[in-house]
């Protein structure tokens, strides 16, 4: 099937789970939210988030036993940066208040001018900084 | 039957991030790539999401209340502040550096775990050090997030 086809495919799916969340418990799928109050958890408020993240690790594991491969995962970087880049990942989501998911799906979709100033910068800062990487030529691999 | 829903949704969601190719860092550091070889493949994972999720949004946010729950927990804050620059202007930087943003982080962790666990560690410590916020002072501009 062609890329696009697929990424309209999984691209709906993550509407569909996005529209489940909020149509049954009423809350935004945010992945880094979802996952950044559990560090630490809050009493009350952490089953249903380790309950989310147990799907999205077991999903892999499915696509193993469908198509007999896991999906490919190629990253490149030596592990400082991984880490460094890690960090700003973790950080930049939190103190921004969500990330691809958060902002860039579910916010956008509700028309929020928060998510849309947000989705706008980080989209904005990724091109920039991939931009500056390639130019360097300094992708290495592990 | 919550933790059911909450399962299949992170189900269907990282079984969206593998069949679009998005859990693959190398094809979002394409669609990064603008300047270059540019991936368009991924803006139809957006665009699909967007208007799945806007469809969905506009039908369910008209009820009084969710099915399994008693009021829905939006954002209500409409301001922009510098931490809502700051941060994203952090995470584009990480996320165009290696090409895993949070979702992703954690399919990949099963998919390919020695290559992500430095990543995905970082992460989690990147998410504690801006939630617990004495380090990060911008982040204190969200305390009650």
């Amino acid at each position: 099937m062609h890329e696009y086809i697929l990424a309209l495919i999984g691209g709906t799916m993550i509407g569909l789970a996005a529209v489940m969340l909020m149509a049954f418990q009423g809350n935004v799928m945010g992945i880094s939210g979802i996952a950044s109050r559990l560090l630490p958890p809050v009493s009350g408020d952490w089953s249903w988030r380790i309950s989310f993240f147990a799907g999205v690790l077991v999903a892999p594991l499915l696509a193993m036993v469908y198509s007999g491969t896991m999906p490919t995962v190629e990253i490149t970087g030596n592990v400082p940066l991984l880490i460094v880049a890690g960090i700003l990942v973790g950080a930049g989501t939190v103190i921004g208040n969500g990330c691809t998911s958060g902002h860039g799906v579910c916010g956008l979709s509700r028309l929020s001018r928060r998510s849309i100033v947000a989705t706008g910068i980080f989209m904005l800062a990724a091109v920039v900084t991939v931009f500056i990487v390639n130019l360097y030529g300094a992708r290495v691999s592990l | 039957m919550k933790l059911a829903i909450s399962f299949l949704s992170g189900l269907i969601f990282s079984g969206g991030l593998i069949v679009s190719g998005m859990i693959n860092p190398a094809k979002v550091i394409g669609f990064l790539d603008l300047f270059g070889q540019w991936d368009a493949s991924l803006a139809f994972v957006m665009g699909g999401a967007v208007l799945v999720t806007s469809i969905g949004y506009n039908l369910i946010l008209e009820k009084p209340k969710p099915l399994l729950s008693e009021s829905f927990s939006i954002p209500q804050r409409t301001d922009i502040d510098s931490a809502l620059v700051a941060g994203p202007v952090l995470f584009g930087v990480g996320w165009g550096l290696v090409g895993l943003c949070p979702g992703p982080a954690f399919a990949a962790l099963i998919a390919s775990p020695l290559a992500t666990i430095p990543f995905f560690l970082a992460m989690l410590l990147g998410m504690w050090l801006g939630r617990n916020k004495f380090v990060f002072p911008l982040s204190r501009t969200h305390a009650s997030s």
